[in-house]
């Protein structure tokens, strides 16, 4: 993978090496050049890989005491919170681990979009990021059934019902997916086996993921392109490392803060009662990480409509690459995509709120809105403004802004010559 | 030349053949594992259930559970009857007479599926704005006769099959 030729030190080193190339492959992981200008936005990665084994170390602990029973399951799980040592950190860190899972992958997914990280030759790499967040929600949402209290079974339902909208076939796959003829013992028992399944088919495309990452190499703040090594190179080890273990270090101190301090906030306290199939929750709300495709589905006054301009809303993602029509990659020197960027953040938060908020008067007419813009920032206006933007000057290397006190015109090349 | 021809003919077709065979294999593979999650037979076994139906007040309704889905079994007033019949049918997103959705004589006795055809939640009786029952998930709005009126649910709610046993008693599957 990498240029250089890596030969062990040791005689048994090189016997092993010879034989399955492990030791080149550490070598290469330590030696790889990152642009040395990454700031802190770029240390999600690691966070991500730390929140992906963390689920995986506390979930596998949580399965030896959980059982996944319709008549048991709401049990057990009292049975961890009270009588397993343990039994409530562990769980807490699972159940606080999947929203700090999300929080991270947001941030993660903002950066790429910030940066323009998802464009060419990086397509792959976004495409692979965006199937991971797409197992991630179906593991958490699984998970989420599995305590089998009121929120979960009503979810369970809401959620596989958004199936029966597809027409002819909708009701046999509802059906088939339930394993029964609502949700009952059978679907909590295929959610068990399936949200143990899912984390480690994560876990193989995060290695996919990491894979193509390493052919280019890392996009930078600046978004241009960079030679490999060079000044503007700095190796894995121990400079991105130790940037990458100070920032988990603080992304474990807030972790912490709601496994400690207030671990069931961003929970629902009517998951505290057992699910009952006679009596729905006067007011059901999905986990905060799916609030925004939440009130996008309810959004649309039509059934079929509203399942799939929620899908809609996530499969846009994939041709992203091939929407966004500008040259230059990092909204920095886009002065004019950088404020619709913002105006999206902005529309994501408050598709978020709109989704926690009863679906009447003016959420509904916010959500309406909100959902009429989010497709229009990627139907409209990232093919447009790539366009029409007049872009800033673009640095001829990462170690040019940085010695000159910025991106001088004279030093600096246009973006029109060769990008 | 012709005899090559022949030859690279004779291979497709046993490519193809190959392939063929390899197919309906893995299909017959494939299914069992699908199929498996389909109700098993110890679901399918829950299919019917009686009630007895005998306690009901006029303008009452109890909820039964069949298939793990509530049932509505409601006796209603002279009033309500004459409600549910007196809407047109053009009112109706899912127009549907309530003649059409009881048991011929039976005309008080309305047996539904609790489940809001939305997304399946249950809705509340006595609520919403058509004196019938109203759905706190996404707000749906059913009639007296169980017809959704207003709101996102795209039919009326589903009468399944059921039978009167004696005048006390329904079977309900």
């Amino acid at each position: 993978m990498s240029e250089h030729e890596y030969v062990p030190k040791s005689k048994a080193g090189k016997w092993f090496n010879d034989r399955l190339p492990l030791l080149t492959l550490g070598a290469h992981l330590t030696d790889y050049p990152t642009p040395k200008n990454l700031n802190y936005w770029w240390t999600f990665g690691g966070i991500l890989t730390f929140c992906l084994i963390t689920q995986i170390v506390t979930g596998i602990v949580l399965a030896m005491h959980y059982v996944a029973h319709a008549d048991l399951a709401f049990a057990s799980v009292e049975h961890i919170m009270r009588d397993v040592n343990y039994g409530w950190l562990i769980r807490y860190i699972h159940s606080n681990g999947a929203s700090m899972f999300f929080l991270a992958v947001y941030i993660h997914i903002f950066r790429s979009l910030f940066y323009g990280s998802y464009k060419s030759p990086r397509e792959v790499i976004w495409i692979i990021g965006l199937m991971i967040y797409l197992l991630m929600m179906a593991a958490a949402f699984m998970g989420y059934v599995l305590p089998w209290g009121q929120m979960s079974f009503w979810g369970a339902t809401v959620i596989t019902n958004l199936f029966s909208a597809i027409p002819l076939v909708g009701e046999s796959i509802t059906t088939w997916l339930w394993g029964a003829y609502s949700v009952d013992n059978p679907t909590l028992n295929r959610f068990f086996s399936l949200h143990y399944l899912i984390p480690f088919l994560i876990l193989g495309l995060v290695v996919l993921h990491i894979w193509a990452l390493h052919v280019p190499g890392n996009n930078n703040p600046v978004g241009i392109d960079i030679k490999k090594p060079s000044k503007d190179t700095v190796p894995f080890h121990p400079y991105i490392t130790i940037k990458d273990a100070f920032a988990l270090l603080v992304f474990m101190i807030i972790f912490a803060g709601f496994v400690f301090f207030t671990p069931n906030v961003l929970g629902h306290s009517d998951n505290y009662i057992p699910a009952n199939p006679l009596v729905t929750p006067a007011h059901i709300v999905p986990e905060w990480y799916l609030l925004p495709f939440y009130a996008i589905l309810r959004s649309v006054p039509d059934k079929l409509g509203g399942v799939i301009l929620m899908f809609g809303a996530i499969f846009i993602l994939f041709v992203l690459p091939w929407l966004d029509t500008s040259k230059v990659r990092s909204a920095v020197f886009r002065p004019i995509y950088r404020q619709f960027y913002w105006i999206f953040v902005l529309d994501v938060l408050m598709l978020g709120y709109v989704g926690a908020m009863p679906a009447e008067g003016i959420y509904l007419v916010l959500a309406r809105v909100g959902t009429i813009y989010y497709f229009a920032h990627f139907i409209i206006v990232m093919p447009v403004v790539g366009l029409i933007e007049k872009t800033d000057p673009i640095p001829m290397s990462i170690s040019e802004p940085v010695l000159t006190g910025g991106a001088e015109p004279s030093l600096a090349r246009k973006v029109n010559d060769k990008v | 030349m012709s005899k090559e021809e022949k030859k690279v003919n004779r291979r497709d077709f046993l490519f193809t053949a190959s392939y063929t065979i390899g197919a309906v294999g893995v299909g017959a593979v494939i299914w069992p594992m699908i199929d498996q999650m389909n109700p098993d037979k110890a679901q399918q076994a829950l299919a019917t259930t009686e009630v007895d139906i005998s306690s009901i007040e006029p303008g009452k309704s109890i909820t039964v559970l069949w298939r793990g889905k509530p049932i509505f079994i409601k006796k209603r007033t002279a009033e309500e009857i004459a409600e549910a019949r007196a809407v047109k049918l053009d009112d109706l997103p899912d127009p549907q007479k309530d003649e059409d959705r009881v048991k011929d004589g039976k005309d008080e006795w309305l047996v539904m599926l609790g489940v809001c055809t939305h997304l399946g939640c249950v809705p509340l009786k006595d609520k919403g704005d058509y004196n019938g029952w109203f759905c706190p998930c996404h707000g749906s709005h059913y009639d007296v006769s169980g017809r959704i009126r207003k709101g996102p649910a795209p039919t009326n709610m589903e009468i399944p099959k059921f039978e009167f046993v004696d005048s006390n008693t329904i079977k309900i599957g």
